[in-house]
């Protein structure tokens, strides 16, 4: 929504502001992923390819602080230029309240890749092409108000405008499409915002928190306009309101997380539209452990569980694939430390017990200085072919990040 | 009359010391180490140096508070400068003397706050040669000690402490602690291993009063094994700044206040 020219006319309307303390970083990155098993839809060998440049401006004065994180990036894939405003928001902080207003990214929640309260948009592209992992999150154009009293902190975040998480791109990717001969296609967004609160305190040597969203599926469902002789497919995103808790402490050697939330689906409260998801409940159970110096293990049991399951199935078309009542999922982190925390081996699994999905993420990042560092890694997927990862086992890339940080 | 009052209490000062055991010893340097203050801020430049000279640069703000006594609760926060890729990272322990620190860490490129398992205090902090422990203390009653001998470490006269781990699962055999007599600060550390072999030196390098209180502002830990040492300068080292407890807190994990990072 926010321009390259509106960020530079940030950067250079700034330094008047003399007595802000102002600080200017940045990087430079290369950024390559080549496919190891097949080319992609469009023909090409790479999933990603690009160079990269961001400048972020960081000024403070009193109680206010303007960030901006601009990206400038070629796209060697067909994209060519892009550019991006990752984050740009001013801060005011009182004692006991704060706000921040503009484009933020925000993360709630305890899952490691796995989503229960976090309800805020994510780039899926970006974690199965390689990317480094601070593109996995989208930023939001919100008012977050935070009121801080002694019983407990309270953040709400208001989005006028919707935005959706990315998906990946079709040309790219090979996506599960029940009606793919259908090539007339629309997308239609909401054209309202959404609202998130999350409450949270310590109880007893816990972290406790309690989260409300209500907005839309951040990820879009299709609708037909025909199921016989389909002509046209709408891509929509369906109203969700989220109700969910989590806890966090220590247990034993390590660290506990549980997470809970009730996604509730008001445009389809009884389960028998089909072009819209069930409600769900969704929970986590994490552990995470050192077992040895710099050594970290990571645990995680997550499972969603469709409401009306009865009335899902009733209503799913002949030769759509129906998914399960219960999806199971573990997964499993390693990330181990070397030579003085320059060099991290880490590894990431995740396995779908309901329908064989799975996913891997190995990765090598060796940081050659304080300022230039460099990740090789490979993404592999697998499994059932219209699931989650299933339907990309033929996307299976490796990768590699460089960037020079100034 | 008062002159002669005062010159007996001198002659029963060095009596007092030495009577004190090599627990309540390292209690007091512990206590002139690592409390002085209500609370303390630094900005804490650490140099990873290898056997070949090379050097890379950990660079963070250092703030603590204590919850009450001398050798009871802590909490620090620390913010991260250096190096470009943990830039505006910041990280907070809650310490208890006697269990499991609590820890967590905010991870600005994905804006998440995240809870930390600690059990292993012996681990490097920020992979220097420095261990969580060597940083922020270690608990007096894990090991049992006993003034060996005095000695002088420069022209400072020092109590030598030999500390012995009571748990068997411990990564080192003993140590040695060189205190000063006059201000109780650790001057020198030497860490044996179980097979006795001399593995880790501290040595505390420049000494300065800072509001009265005597502070160590360089300190050296090297592995004689590996030739790799640390070298960390407490630069604009400050005590009772009067930091708020509510900084210790997720509110400003994510938020650090400039005025107190800074």
């Amino acid at each position: 929504m926010l321009s390259r020219p509106l960020l530079f006319a940030v950067l250079l309307l700034t330094p008047p502001t003399v007595r802000a303390e102002v600080t200017l970083s940045g990087f430079m990155q290369q950024n390559t992923a080549f496919n190891t098993v097949a080319a992609n839809p469009d023909g090409r060998h790479y999933k990603w390819q690009e160079e990269r440049a961001q400048i972020k401006l960081d000024a403070t004065e009193g109680d206010w602080r303007l960030l901006a994180k601009g990206d400038l990036a070629y796209d060697h894939l067909g994209r060519q230029d892009e550019s991006e405003l990752r984050e740009g928001y001013i801060d005011y902080t009182s004692g006991n309240w704060d706000l921040r207003l503009g484009r933020q990214i925000i993360t709630w929640g305890l899952g490691d890749l796995v989503f229960v309260n976090d309800f805020f948009p994510k780039d899926h592209e970006a974690l199965f092409s390689g990317r480094p992992l601070e593109y996995l999150k989208r930023g939001v154009d919100a008012l977050k108000l935070g009121a801080y009293p002694e019983f407990a902190s309270f953040e709400l975040v208001l989005t006028p405008n919707f935005r959706d998480s990315r998906i990946p791109d079709a040309n790219r990717f090979r996506l599960y499409d029940p009606m793919s001969t259908v090539v007339n296609r629309e997308t239609v967004k909401p054209e309202q915002g959404d609202v998130a609160l999350r409450a949270y305190r310590d109880i007893a040597g816990f972290d406790a928190a309690l989260y409300l969203y209500r907005g839309f599926q951040r990820t879009p469902s299709m609708r037909p306009d025909n199921m016989t002789a389909p002509t046209r497919i709408t891509y929509f995103y369906p109203k969700l309101a989220i109700y969910g808790a989590s806890l966090s402490g220590r247990a034993g050697d390590g660290v506990l997380s549980l997470e809970a939330a009730y996604y509730d689906s008001p445009d389809d409260r009884a389960g028998n539209d089909f072009t819209v998801p069930n409600s769900q409940t969704r929970l986590l159970v994490g552990y995470q452990i050192q077992p040895l110096e710099d050594v970290s293990l990571g645990f995680q049991y997550y499972a969603e569980a469709m409401h009306n399951y009865g009335a899902y199935l009733a209503a799913l078309p002949a030769g759509f694939p129906p998914d399960k009542r219960w999806s199971h999922t573990v997964t499993a982190r390693l990330t181990q430390f070397y030579l003085h925390q320059t060099l991290r081996l880490s590894a990431y699994a995740s396995y779908n017990a309901s329908n064989g999905d799975h996913f891997m993420n190995p990765e090598l990042r060796y940081s050659f200085t304080d300022k230039l560092w460099g990740a090789v890694g490979a993404n592999l997927f697998g499994g059932n072919p219209w699931g989650q990862f299933g339907q990309l086992a033929r996307d299976d890339n490796a990768y590699l990040q460089v960037r020079y940080e100034f | 009359m008062k002159h002669g009052w005062i010159w007996i209490i001198a002659a029963l000062l060095p009596l007092q010391a030495q009577a004190f055991s090599g627990g309540e010893l390292m209690k007091q340097s512990q206590a002139a180490f690592l409390y002085p203050g209500k609370d303390f801020k630094a900005r804490v430049v650490m140099k990873l140096i290898n056997k070949d000279g090379h050097e890379r640069v950990r660079e963070m703000t250092m703030l603590r508070k204590n919850s009450g006594e001398t050798g009871g609760n802590q909490k620090y926060f620390m913010y991260f400068f250096q190096p470009a890729d943990v830039k505006d990272m910041t990280f907070m322990i809650h310490k208890y003397p006697a269990k499991d620190d609590d820890r967590w860490m905010f991870i600005p490129a994905i804006s998440m706050v995240k809870r930390i398992a600690a059990q292993d205090k012996r681990s490097s902090f920020v992979g220097s040669d420095f261990t969580y422990e060597d940083v922020s203390g270690r608990d007096i009653e894990d090991d049992n000690h006993v003034i060996e001998r005095e000695e002088k470490v420069g022209n400072r006269d020092c109590y030598v402490i030999k500390s012995t781990p009571k748990g068997a699962d411990s990564d080192f055999g003993y140590k040695f602690t060189w205190v000063d007599k006059a201000n109780f600060l650790p001057l020198r550390e030497a860490q044996y291993d179980k097979k006795g072999v001399h593995y880790k030196q501290f040595t505390a390098d420049e000494i300065t009063d800072i509001k009265g209180v005597p502070t160590a502002i360089r300190r050296t830990m090297k592995n004689l094994q590996t030739g790799h040492r640390t070298e960390a300068a407490y630069l604009k080292t400050d005590y009772d700044l009067g930091i708020e407890d509510s900084l210790f807190s997720e509110r400003f994990l994510r938020q650090p206040p400039r005025k107190w990072v800074e």
